[in-house]
């Protein structure tokens, strides 16, 4: 059950699908692909300004002791819900920071007993939502995009929900 | 992003002087960029392997397939793009990498929708109600089958590490549906481009 979903079949057989298919329609294969690949060449070299803007301010923010302000002005709040506490950093860290979410996220699951309220809420949280600042940063900084509009407001909003759902869908499906 | 960047800042040096970890907002000055550095190189490699890919799927016909087989859901989200064939393709391919649980392949394909995007809206600098929708798709969870969350809790000794699932799913399907209309009702109206 395990390997049969897990990435590790998934990703070998994608990659032998896409190439099996190209081989089966006579495509030239090698010389298409290197021909692609040149292209994430470019990208990659688009992608690095964004990041290195990004990830200081948000190593700024992190190394500040900002989070742990916040969690205590929101608790109130998210006590109200029902919002176990131990996860509330990991709501915070999520939108920001991919390798910092699931760092604190194994740590959450070595502490709690994996099937208990809390751990389920990280779990459904982790598993339901991305990080936000990164993909903004990387899709539009590929293309030179300067005025993202709407999209952090809205994505943030996704975000905020997908906190609170969490809470209501362990409530819903797993009591 | 530049608002951003003095709010980031600003709050950095108030907030590190009352915690006193200044050294801290100090070395993440230094430090960070090496570290977007290393994470771009990372992603040099896989941005090369899968844009390959997608060429191989894309001159095969195999972008074209899974196109018709997402265009009833895409052209809910992008009405506007019914008859882009590339971008759509592009976007096929990022969706069904994504739905997979493919983060590194989904997201070359995603940024070879931007271009796709992007050349459409002319080359523009702002942002189109596309490309906000579909970074907004990005940034939530399509992924069906969430792999590592599951590893983890196995790990971790769960009776049922996929217990959660029908969880999982109702939280991406209404925090994507929320931020997609919230992008889209949001989106300020008139100066295009």
């Amino acid at each position: 059950m395990s390997t049969l979903l897990s990435t590790d079949l998934i990703l070998p057989a994608a990659v032998a699908f896409i190439i099996g298919y190209g081989v089966m329609k006579k495509t030239d294969v090698f010389s298409v692909f290197t021909e692609g690949a040149k292209e994430g060449l470019r990208s990659a070299a688009a992608v690095l300004p964004a990041l290195c803007f990004l990830m200081t301010g948000v190593g700024m923010m992190r190394e500040s002791g900002m989070l742990e302000a916040i969690i205590g002005f929101i608790k109130p709040f998210s006590d109200k819900i029902g919002f176990p506490e131990e996860v509330l950093p990991l709501a915070f860290l999520r939108p920001f920071s991919g390798s910092g979410a699931l760092g604190f996220y194994e740590e959450l699951c070595k502490n709690l007993p994996p099937d208990s309220f809390s751990a389920r809420v990280a779990s459904v949280l982790m598993g339901g939502s991305e990080t936000t600042f990164y993909t903004v940063a990387v899709y539009y900084g590929a293309i030179g995009i300067k005025n993202g509009r709407n999209t952090v407001p809205a994505a943030l909003l996704a975000d905020v929900s997908a906190a609170i759902f969490s809470v209501l869908a362990v409530n819903l499906f797993l009591r | 992003m530049g608002i951003f960047f003095l709010a980031a800042a600003v709050l950095s040096i108030i907030f590190g002087l009352l915690s006193g970890n200044m050294s801290g907002v100090s070395s993440a000055v230094l430090e960070e960029s090496g570290h977007a550095a290393e994470l771009s190189l990372r992603l040099l490699g896989s941005l090369c392997f899968w844009s390959g890919l997608m060429e191989v799927a894309k001159k095969s016909g195999l972008v074209e397939k899974l196109c018709f087989l997402l265009k009833p859901l895409l052209s809910l989200v992008f009405p506007a793009l019914r008859n882009e064939k590339a971008a759509l393709g592009a976007i096929s391919m990022n969706v069904a990498a994504n739905m997979l649980g493919l983060g590194n392949a989904a997201t070359p394909f995603g940024i070879s929708a931007m271009k796709e995007l992007h050349k459409i809206s002319g080359f523009g600098k702002s942002a189109t109600k596309e490309m906000v929708c579909f970074v907004v798709m990005n940034t939530a969870s399509l992924q069906l089958l969430p792999t590592t969350v599951a590893f983890l809790r196995s790990e971790a000794g769960s009776k049922e590490p996929l217990d959660i699932l029908p969880a999982v799913w109702f939280v991406s399907a209404c925090s994507l549906l929320l931020g997609i209309f919230a992008a889209k009702i949001t989106f300020p109206k008139g100066e295009e481009k």
